[in-house]
């Protein structure tokens, strides 16, 4: 009796431990899936993806500590750090928790030369290589933390204002955000400064947005995966050598797409009004 | 002044941690930057934290040379020296929980004391085990995502927040909940020291010559089991679940508790 007691006793334990060990399980992975989700937030300058961001970082603030005690976020008159530009997630902030970010409008990346937030990552969650690329050693400029965004109805210049704010404060002027003039037909005799993001130069400093006078910024900026398109790999621009490369010396019949419509000559489809 | 020998020890090199990583970020001090993710000492020599960097391999991302060679370190000095001294030596969450604990007592908590048997010792294993499941499943190092220990670091060097809320809870569970619930079953860290910490040199000892069995270490030690020798045999306390915390070597009026050398003082 002792002995089948025994063993009674321990697969129910056993049972009892995998069980509750597997209903946690199943809670702590609903909490830890939703906890990824976030708004839209931008992370320090070489930052991976962010998915693989969130895999990577292991919420030391290192990052945070250097771009605060760098020396050019000293106040001079009073010696003291200023606040500085990256924050770390705290509870409520609706950011997985202990990851750094930042919000421009409150305070944007002033683009150090030295990068000392990227170069203080310990784990690769920032990494110098990414700033690297082109030039073979780090540039801040190669950051692409996020990308401006101009919102046309609340940017006083498309009313025919003269504000060119954003275009002053950008560290990359006349390249990642330059003037386009244009005629103001509404006066006739004005012309319209607009202002013009170009995105394969923009990093997403942010220092725009601080800039701009209206009162909720008409320039701001987002992450890319929100403020970009994709046009897709079977669009080839025919008038540039190099996307014509991509096609090479294929026959036309290799490329083609096929579909439904294909087998009938447009002169049929257009007459017999098919739905597609 | 016996009585609190180590417990003021203890308390100084706790807050004296916090004070240097919290004058890292505030007053751009360079002795101990960071936090228990990933620190540096004196700007060059990087620590970091075991359990996380096993969580994030498991999430599938490979941590960068400083991170790793950073958490060698750590588990080396554990295993060799401290044992499971993270947790009553450094961790912040201690401060909570021993308050908790104090709490309790001074409130004869204990003599009411539900049976809570669901909730075992071992429970932080399974625990620990899960934090490495649940990882590889979501892809983010899953403790790090709720950890008390690392928000209330960070909360001491970078604000709070909203994250206080989870300390309120583990003071509470503690206090009303299980005795050295969070410490003593669930915490999936501690767990990883107590696996980590057990074959360390600094160990307690007990002298069973002259113990008088008053039993007043048992009522202070928070893995109380680890004692099972007391008033019993002359021996180290091997446990691994052992804190090293120097509470029962503080309260025994007998001097039959003291810290030594493993393997030395077995030989005694």
């Amino acid at each position: 009796m002792g002995h089948s007691g025994n063993r009674r006793k321990f697969l129910a334990t056993t049972a009892q431990s995998i069980g509750l060990t597997a209903l946690g399980g199943l809670l702590w992975s609903g909490y830890t899936d939703a906890v990824k989700a976030s708004p839209p937030v931008l992370r320090p300058p070489g930052a991976l993806e962010e998915e693989s961001f969130l895999k990577a970082c292991v919420k030391c603030g290192l990052c945070a500590e250097a771009c605060r005690n760098r020396e050019s976020n000293i106040d001079k008159e009073t010696g003291r750090p200023r606040k500085s530009t990256l924050k770390m997630a705290k509870g409520g902030d609706h950011r997985l928790i202990g990851t750094p970010y930042f919000v421009p409008r409150d305070v944007p990346c002033y683009m150090c030369e030295d990068i000392p937030c990227t170069a203080a990552c310990p784990s690769g969650a920032l990494d110098l290589a990414r700033l690297s690329e082109k030039k073979g050693e780090p540039d801040i400029n190669e950051a692409r933390m996020g990308l401006a965004v101009v919102h046309k109805e609340s940017c006083i210049a498309f009313w025919g204002l003269q504000c060119d704010a954003c275009y002053r404060a950008c560290p990359l002027l006349d390249e990642a955000l330059t003037l386009e003039y244009q005629k103001n037909d509404r006066t006739g005799k004005h012309a319209f400064l607009l202002p013009v993001v170009h995105s394969d130069v923009c990093t997403g400093c942010g220092l725009c947005e601080k800039a701009c006078v209206t009162e909720k910024a008409a320039i701001f900026v987002l992450p890319r995966v929100y403020s970009t398109g994709k046009a897709g790999d079977h669009y080839v621009k025919g008038w540039d050598e190099k996307d014509q490369l991509r096609v090479g010396n294929r026959k036309t019949e290799e490329i083609e797409t096929h579909d439904a419509r294909s087998a009938q000559t447009p002169t049929d489809y257009l007459n017999k009004e098919i739905e597609y | 002044m016996k009585k609190v020998k180590y417990l003021l020890l203890r308390r100084m090199v706790q807050i004296g941690l916090l004070v240097l990583y919290f004058g890292a970020n505030a007053y751009g001090w360079h002795i101990l930057e960071g936090t228990f993710g990933s620190s540096k000492i004196l700007g060059t020599i990087p620590l970091a934290d075991p359990y996380m960097t096993v969580q994030i391999f498991a999430a599938g991302f490979v941590v960068a040379s400083d991170v790793l060679i950073g958490a060698v370190i750590v588990v080396l000095f554990y295993m060799i020296v401290g044992g499971r001294a993270f947790c009553s030596w450094v961790c912040p969450v201690n401060l909570v929980t021993d308050a908790a604990n104090w709490l309790r007592r001074r409130l004869d908590l204990d003599k009411e004391e539900v049976n809570y048997r669901f909730l075992k010792r071992s429970a932080r294993y399974w625990i620990l085990a899960l934090g490495i499941v649940v990882s590889a499943v979501t892809g983010i190092a899953a403790f790090e995502a709720i950890s008390p220990i690392t928000i209330m670091q960070r909360g001491i060097v970078f604000g709070f927040g909203a994250g206080i809320a989870v300390l309120v809870a583990i003071f509470l569970f503690d206090l009303f909940g299980v005795k050295n619930g969070w410490c003593g079953h669930l915490c999936p860290l501690g767990a990883a020291y107590s696996l980590i910490g057990k074959p360390s040199l600094i160990r307690v000892k007990h002298d069973h010559e002259a113990c008088t069995n008053c039993m007043e270490c048992k009522k202070v030690c928070p893995e109380n089991h680890v004692l099972w020798m007391v008033h019993k045999e002359s021996r180290a306390v091997t446990d691994g679940e052992c804190t090293n915390c120097g509470r029962c070597i503080d309260v025994c009026g007998d001097n039959a508790l003291k810290f030594g050398i493993r393997g030395y003082i077995d030989k005694q």
